[in-house]
């Protein structure tokens, strides 16, 4: 069985977060036109929480290098990208070096690129050194992607799993990284329809104390409470313990603001604008939050990108599945009738 | 504040980069739209689909030069079966599509996004030659914006001045990115950039050094909220007009007759020359000149040179040079063909000079009394007058430079209204022209022109073997990038180009030997789609003011610049002191780097 049809027949998904099946990846850079193709690795791995990659390019890279072989013959590329998070690189530079294959350009994801720098089409734009901010789609790398050719992009774990199913040891897994307070905190390949609860306890990571958790990422992570547990793990696969005592609401509310709006590349309207304002609204003593709410509204609904439309995520998810069901008395000083406003969306 | 000119223009981006083929199967697609039936052509986006049936989509960074961005969101729309709201520039309608532009969430989330960017634009109403045509005004009115909803937050931005001409106020911007757009993708200068991320994104100069403004203009002409934008001598004629020891001259441009139009209603491509001329007299100017005659001094003597070349065979392939930021980028990028450019001065500039000697000495006025304002569809203009090798005596040619915006902001802020003002003619002398000055507006006309006058000198001087009749050289009109055709002169068959907008230089530039003469105009379409035009000017607004200036051609009395009894008699009389002769036609030009 030749590696596409192994693919189709797995459905392995792609290991960036967006969980897209890589064989209609493959199958759309095939069908595309043109007779340059590129590779592109998304090496960036800019969500915060996130770490799977380089626990892949530290234990297994010889299994990266295989897959990113692979692919690369299947489509007779001549010229690959790895685009890395340059603190990755830095720690593995020598092992790196040694076993780069001559089609392949190492690219250090540049420092001010940021969270946005780790979106697929801006990584585009840096390897094509225009402005780091993401493309308007259609058209899809795929078909117009770097340079505009069509370009396969992956992540570092998508090829890691590519090459265990290459031979034949590819076993439904994937990747979780453990964060927050919790004793066992790190890497963990597991079943991937294994729930929270599961990972949790297995990696004896179950807190004996009320908490919450954010899965998928410490920015665009969805929040979810100690009932919600039995669920898979969506995005890049992380999980995040909270204690429920120790984060006060406010600061995980500005917490995530001011990470989104450092970030923002500045493209849209919204997400330029608004992440800006919501900074302001949180740093004055009451903030507006019917006001808060309005923007988080237009972030979901008129972002350009993921990036926008992720903000409202973990704030909207944290008050509905944390703060709506905890204790008042935990946190008197929280406006929580207020507060509500910010969940309010079409 | 009154909005005078109705609904802002319909301006749709010229569409996603997309393969479209999955829709060329179909005639027609079938869609709702708020509910009602509804139907539109294959490919075409929801914006424009919307317009095709009686409904005005809201939205500020599109615009048809260019490929969709999508970056201001306001033209938001609900598409059913969609989890979040679409940008209607940018989405092609398919059959079935149900679309909502009314609904409590559409209109909650584009009004945030419109005040959220009405906080980036520090309001300068009340001098802004703009705010007749700002769409954030029309908007905020439609929409019931809350203007004041956020805090300003770039009043500390800073305002990049480009010489006299262009200016870039980063106090009004809103971050939309046409004016990069329209540098880079139109026009290839790459002049500005988006610098920083987020917040801190700011449209500047590239750091890059080398990289110098042409003054072309484009930026301000495709800016929707006047942060690009000419830099204002309405304040300076204004003074002027007030001052009774001067004696105010106005002229006006080939081009803006067929343009000012539009910012009254009228239909593009209407001739208001008389208009204008009235209108300019109410305002205050005492005498009114058409620049055309200017032209016609242009064409004859550029046609002698361009025949003296020739037959010397000297500094071949010669170059237009009455398009002043084309004079700007030959100094800036390519000096080299300095010698290659014609020395003749530009139309407004000749006119000008005439003024202050020729027609001073006739009328007996002080030339140092008169004021002479071009209107013109150009920023690079402003700066070109202000070149001091150009000066006559220590007086400029002209004093003050209006853009055709400019124009109508004073006929608008002085209550006259073009559809209703009467009409009236030039003042003698320097008022009439030929059918080839007039086409001076539009792209290939300068050369059609030269053509025209070149052929019959030769006829005139007896030195052609046959004289040809040919009036009209179709093949250098019309608004392709570049245009080429041999055409006969002389007996000798001449090589000619044109360069329809700056952008497309480079395909000239390296096949100049395959030429003998060109046209340059930095502008697309020529000066009907100038810097100082009014706004919109798009493909389609172009080629409806090419075709009204190919009109007043058609139906002018003489076509040939040299036929123009008057504008021979001023230079006769310039002839007599070969000094002022010089000094009036011919100028130097340097490299500037």
């Amino acid at each position: 069985m030749d590696l596409l049809a192994k693919l189709k027949k797995t459905n392995l998904t792609g290991r960036g977060g967006a969980g897209f099946p890589v064989w209609r990846k493959w199958e759309a850079v095939k069908e595309a036109p043109g007779k340059t193709k590129y590779l592109v690795i998304n090496g960036s791995e800019g969500e915060p929480g996130i770490k799977k990659d380089f626990h892949i390019l530290k234990n297994f890279l010889e299994d990266f290098f295989y897959g990113l072989d692979l692919a690369v013959n299947f489509f007779s590329i001549k010229r690959a990208f790895f685009y890395l998070n340059p603190s990755y690189y830095a720690l593995l530079e020598k092992d790196l070096r040694r076993r780069q294959p001559a089609y392949l350009e190492i690219v250090k994801k540049p420092k001010d690129a940021g969270y946005i720098g780790g979106e697929e089409t801006a990584v585009l734009n840096a390897l094509e050194n225009k402005k780091i901010e993401p493309r308007l789609r259609p058209p899809f790398p795929t078909v117009s992607g770097l340079f505009a050719c069509p370009t396969l992009v992956h992540n570092i774990e998508t090829l890691y799993q590519i090459a265990l199913l290459a031979k034949d040891e590819y076993r439904q897994e994937k990747f979780y990284t453990i964060n927050g307070d919790c004793l066992w905190t790190g890497v963990y390949s597991k079943p991937e329809n294994w729930t929270i609860k599961q990972v949790l306890i297995e990696t004896d990571n179950y807190p004996d104390f009320p908490f919450f958790v954010q899965v998928g990422g410490d920015a665009s992570g969805l929040v979810l409470n100690m009932d919600q547990l039995k669920q898979a793990v969506g995005g890049a696969g992380s999980i995040t313990v909270y204690s429920q005592s120790k984060h006060a609401p406010l600061d995980l509310i500005r917490g995530w603001i001011d990470f989104f709006a450092r970030q923002s590349c500045g493209q849209c309207t919204p997400c330029r604008e608004g992440t800006y304002r919501l900074q302001k609204i949180f740093s004055e003593r009451t903030p507006d939050w019917a006001l808060a709410g309005e923007i988080l509204s237009a972030l979901a609904d008129t972002s350009f990108c993921a990036l926008g439309r992720s903000v409202p995520i973990p704030i909207r998810s944290y008050i509905n599945n944390v703060l709506k069901r905890s204790d008042a008395s935990l946190w008197p000083d929280f406006p929580m009738a207020a507060a509500q406003d910010l969940c309010a969306c079409f | 504040m009154p909005y005078l000119s109705g609904e802002p223009p319909f301006l749709n981006s010229s569409g996603p980069d997309q393969n479209i083929k999955k829709f060329m199967a179909k005639k027609e697609i079938h869609f709702k739209l708020n509910g009602q039936a509804a139907a539109c052509a294959p490919g075409d986006t929801i914006m424009q689909a919307a317009k095709k049936n009686g409904l005005s989509i809201p939205g500020l960074c599109g615009h048809p030069d260019f490929p969709a961005k999508t970056n201001c969101r306001v033209c938001v729309v609900e598409i059913k079966g969609r989890p979040k709201l679409e940008p209607s520039c940018a989405i092609l309608v398919e059959e079935g599509m149900e679309i909502t532009t009314d609904s409590a969430r559409v209109r909650q989330e584009r009004n945030l996004n419109l005040e959220l960017i009405f906080a980036e634009h520090i309001e300068k109403c009340p001098t802004c030659v703009w705010r007749f045509e700002c769409p954030l005004l029309f908007y905020a009115e439609k929409y019931k914006i809350k203007i004041n909803r956020f805090s300003d937050r770039k009043g500390q931005r800073q305002k990049y001045s480009f010489a006299n001409a262009v200016e870039l106020d980063g106090s009004q911007c809103i971050d939309c990115r046409n004016c990069v757009d329209a540098c880079s993708l139109l026009q290839k200068i790459d002049y500005l950039e988006v610098s920083g991320k987020g917040v801190n994104q700011e449209i500047k100069p590239v750091a890059r050094s080398g990289a110098y403004c042409i003054l072309c203009g484009q930026c301000a002409l495709h800016c929707p909220v006047s942060a690009a934008q000419e830099q204002s001598e309405w304040p300076l004629v204004e003074r002027d007009l007030a001052d009774p020891d001067k004696i105010m001259v106005a002229q006006i441009a080939p081009s803006v007759r067929v343009t000012v139009g539009e910012d009254f209603d009228l239909p593009y491509g209407r001739n208001v020359a008389e208009k204008i001329i009235s209108g300019l007299r109410r305002l205050g100017f005492k005498y009114v000149f058409d620049v055309n005659f200017g032209a016609d001094i242009t064409t004859i003597v550029e046609a002698e040179e361009l025949l003296d070349r020739l037959a010397a065979k000297k500094n071949l392939p010669m170059f237009t040079s009455c398009c002043p930021g084309w004079v700007n980028y030959v100094e800036f990028y390519e000096p080299r063909l300095i010698p290659n450019l014609t020395t003749v001065r530009s139309p407004h500039i000749h006119s000008g000079g005439i003024i202050k000697t020729y027609w001073a000495r006739r009328m007996n006025i002080k030339p140092e009394n008169i004021v002479v304002v071009s209107v013109m569809p150009c920023t690079a203009k402003k700066y070109e007058a202000k070149r001091p090798e150009l000066r006559i005596k220590d007086l400029a040619p002209v004093d003050h430079v209006l853009t055709a915006r400019e124009l109508s902001f004073l006929f608008k802020k002085n209550d006259l209204d073009l559809k209703t003002l009467p009409k009236d003619q030039p003042d003698a002398l320097l008022g009439d022209y030929s059918g080839g000055a007039a086409l001076f507006g539009g792209s290939g006309g300068v050369m059609e022109s030269a053509l025209r006058a070149a052929a019959f000198s030769l006829c005139q001087k007896g030195q052609a073997k046959i004289c040809r009749t040919r009036i009209d050289f179709e093949e250098v009109r019309g608004l392709s990038g570049v245009k080429s055709a041999t055409v006969e002169l002389g007996g000798h068959r001449l090589r000619v180009g044109v360069v329809n907008g700056i952008g497309n230089i480079r395909a000239v530039l390296d096949h100049l030997a395959d030429f003998d003469y060109l046209e340059v105009m930095a502008c697309p379409g020529g000066c009907i789609g100038g810097g100082g035009q009014p706004i919109p000017t798009t493909p389609e607004i172009r080629r409806k003011r090419i075709e009204a200036i190919l009109k007043i051609d058609q139906g002018a009395k003489i076509r040939r610049s040299n036929e123009n009894q008057n504008a021979i008699l001023a230079l006769d009389w310039l002839k007599e002191n070969k000094n002022l002769y010089n000094q009036i036609i011919f100028t130097k030009l340097v490299s500037r780097i």
